[in-house]
């Protein structure tokens, strides 16, 4: 009871406060229970069901889950995503880092190489995607037919499965404008005296960027690397729009069989058990990565 | 130019000095390579655009395209109906999406950022909380919900949640509100003023800044969308953008059997990258400065 008193709102300016406070929250407190919790919950509901929008649902208690055990297609989008996850994401944050660097150090015209850096991220996917498909195209894209010039055999970028991922990594990689952004904000407030102090101490380049600059960006690299993964384990459009998830289903992430679920085949029980996985697999994953990371990440001020 | 080179260190011997230029050589050798792999996507799009087919099936390719074939611009705009897209994209998607994600977001943020309530930072914990749930958990729910009240094939369940306030730009204003000193809403308050008054004649001028990040970011989402259309929309004359040009993919895929497939994929992927273009170009702060924000947390 002392406990519940102490959450509320005691004197009449608190409760004048409140009532304040809350109305102007409530544009989002509404938007979160209509367009959150009821739907997140609702999918946990309907991930226990067979429902194909046109009858109702029908319950069937674990079966979509327990289904996935010995489901091959569920064991191939799974590894391709772990695959997509765990090698484009420290990628594209390396990525992201060292244009960073460059663009911290002293360098002439640094605006205008930061803008050629940053403008991919902020290009509509699908022209991404178009563009690329061309660049890379087996024949007369840019770099085949450059290729094929010169007397080399071409490289099948997307028309290989064992090529096609890796074409997404160098397009993830060659899109990190935002990330490299956030580097640039931090290495910016790297305090200058901490290198002078280094340098007179006699220490080269490597040992200033391993000892000073690399933990002193540790966080952002740990939130850049947390965004990533996020994003990673929801990758679609990409892969979608160049080529539906293929060849040889090389490129089917668990966002596109998610998708081909729900909207192609109308299984809704089904893609919502795939989306709970998916949520489940991220809290666990981000859990795991802070859990860890106290090791690796230094926070100035923090007392340890 | 010479003067980024000088090193002047304290003193090192010899072999340090060389050791610094060498350095030098090989950052700015590094550099130049990472600018021009980062434009040759843009420099083949735009001119594979003005090329014929006779330039784009041939080896070696073509980088200087003579003559070039300008009118490819506007023949491939008038093959579809890429102006009832656009006007789609805008007037029925972008511009009411910004206004809502503005409105709101604003209105939220000052809640967190400038009025002292019990519960505050639980429920603000909350809405950072929700940039981590995935998009796809909430999607099937939702593409049901939007179906009973009748919305597929109309723009509502891509505009009215953009009413409800975004988690990311609450985030954003609130940092930018709490920067304002607070003297002044004080000054106001005693002077009897209203919230809602503070808010409109107060804050909101003092963060057009802040708005504006926040409304070319909606407004570039929304003109760069292409999963919420695909999924609600699927009538073609309601189509945005995103989907629109889908049709001269189709055409690239069938490669002999269409002509200028490439360079009118090539054309309109170049006129819809345009306004992003002149966007960040104006605007470059804007957008480095709001995305700089967003790191603060980390």
């Amino acid at each position: 009871m002392v406990a519940l008193r102490r959450l509320l709102p005691a004197t009449q300016r608190e409760w004048r406060n409140f009532l304040l406070g809350i109305g102007f929250a409530s544009p989002w407190i509404i938007g979160f229970l209509a367009f959150t919790i009821f739907p997140v919950g609702s999918a946990l509901y309907y991930s226990f069901t067979r429902y194909d929008l046109v009858r109702d649902p029908v319950w069937l208690g674990v079966q979509n889950y327990v289904a996935f055990a010995d489901d091959a297609d569920f064991r191939l989008v799974a590894g391709n995503t772990l695959w997509w996850v765990l090698l484009s994401s420290p990628l594209g944050v390396f990525s992201a880092f060292l244009m960073a660097l460059l663009l911290n150090s002293r360098i002439v015209f640094r605006s205008f190489f930061r803008a050629i850096f940053f403008f991919p991220a902020i290009v509509p996917v699908v022209v991404t995607a178009f563009v690329w498909i061309f660049l890379l195209n087996i024949q007369y894209g840019a770099i085949n037919s450059t290729l094929q010039a010169w007397g080399f055999k071409t490289i099948p970028f997307i028309s290989s499965p064992d090529w096609m991922k890796w074409s997404l990594v160098v397009i993830h990689m060659w899109s990190q404008g935002a990330a490299m952004v956030i580097f640039l904000a931090t290495l910016q407030d790297v305090p200058k005296s901490l290198y002078e102090a280094a340098t007179v101490d006699g220490a080269n380049a490597f040992r200033r960027m391993w000892n000073i600059t690399v933990p002193m960006v540790s966080p952002i690299i740990l939130f850049n690397l947390v965004m990533s993964f996020i994003s990673g384990f929801q990758y679609f459009t990409l892969p979608w729009i160049m080529t539906q998830g293929g060849p040889s289903r090389s490129a089917e992430f668990y966002a596109i069989y998610l998708y081909r679920n729900a909207f192609q085949w109308f299984r809704m029980g089904k893609a919502s058990a795939l989306a709970w996985v998916l949520f489940v697999l991220i809290l666990l994953f981000t859990y795991l990565i802070f859990r860890t990371s106290g090791r690796f990440v230094y926070y100035a001020g923090a007392t340890r | 130019m010479a003067t980024q080179l000088t090193v002047t260190h304290y003193s090192q011997p010899w072999h340090g000095r060389a050791l610094d230029l060498l350095g030098q050589i090989f950052k700015y050798a590094v550099l130049m390579v990472l600018a021009i792999s980062f434009l040759l996507p843009f420099y083949w799009m735009v001119s594979s655009a003005v090329k014929n087919d006779a330039q784009v099936y041939v080896v070696p390719p073509i980088w200087f395209p003579r003559p070039q074939f300008w009118e490819n611009f506007w023949n491939a705009w008038n093959s579809e109906t890429f102006n009832l897209w656009t006007f789609n994209t805008v007037v029925r998607y972008a511009v009411p999406a910004t206004v809502g994600t503005v409105l709101s977001s604003s209105l939220v943020a000052y809640s967190f950022a400038r009025i002292d309530w019990k519960g505050r930072n639980a429920i603000f914990a909350i809405v950072l909380a929700t940039m981590m749930v995935p998009d796809w958990v909430r999607l099937v729910p939702l593409f049901v919900i939007f179906k009973t009240l009748g919305w597929i094939n109309t723009f509502n369940p891509l505009v009215v949640p953009a009413f409800f306030g975004n988690a990311f730009f609450i985030f954003l204003l609130r940092q930018f509100f709490l920067a304002l000193p607070l003297e002044l809403s004080d000054a106001a308050r005693i002077d009897g003023a209203s919230e809602l008054r503070i808010f409109v004649r107060i804050i909101l001028p003092l963060s057009k800044a802040a708005l504006a990040v926040v409304a070319l970011f909606t407004f570039m989402n929304a003109w760069n969308d292409y999963l919420g259309p695909l999924i609600y929309i699927n009538q073609v004359d309601k189509w945005v953008l995103t989907l629109g040009v889908g049709r001269l993919r189709s055409a690239v895929d069938e490669i002999g059997n269409t002509k200028l497939a490439y360079p009118w994929l090539m054309a309109v992927s170049s006129l819809i990258t345009l306004p992003v273009f002149l966007a960040f170009f104006f605007a470059q702060r804007s957008f480095i400065e709001g995305i700089s924000l967003t790191g603060l947390k980390g």
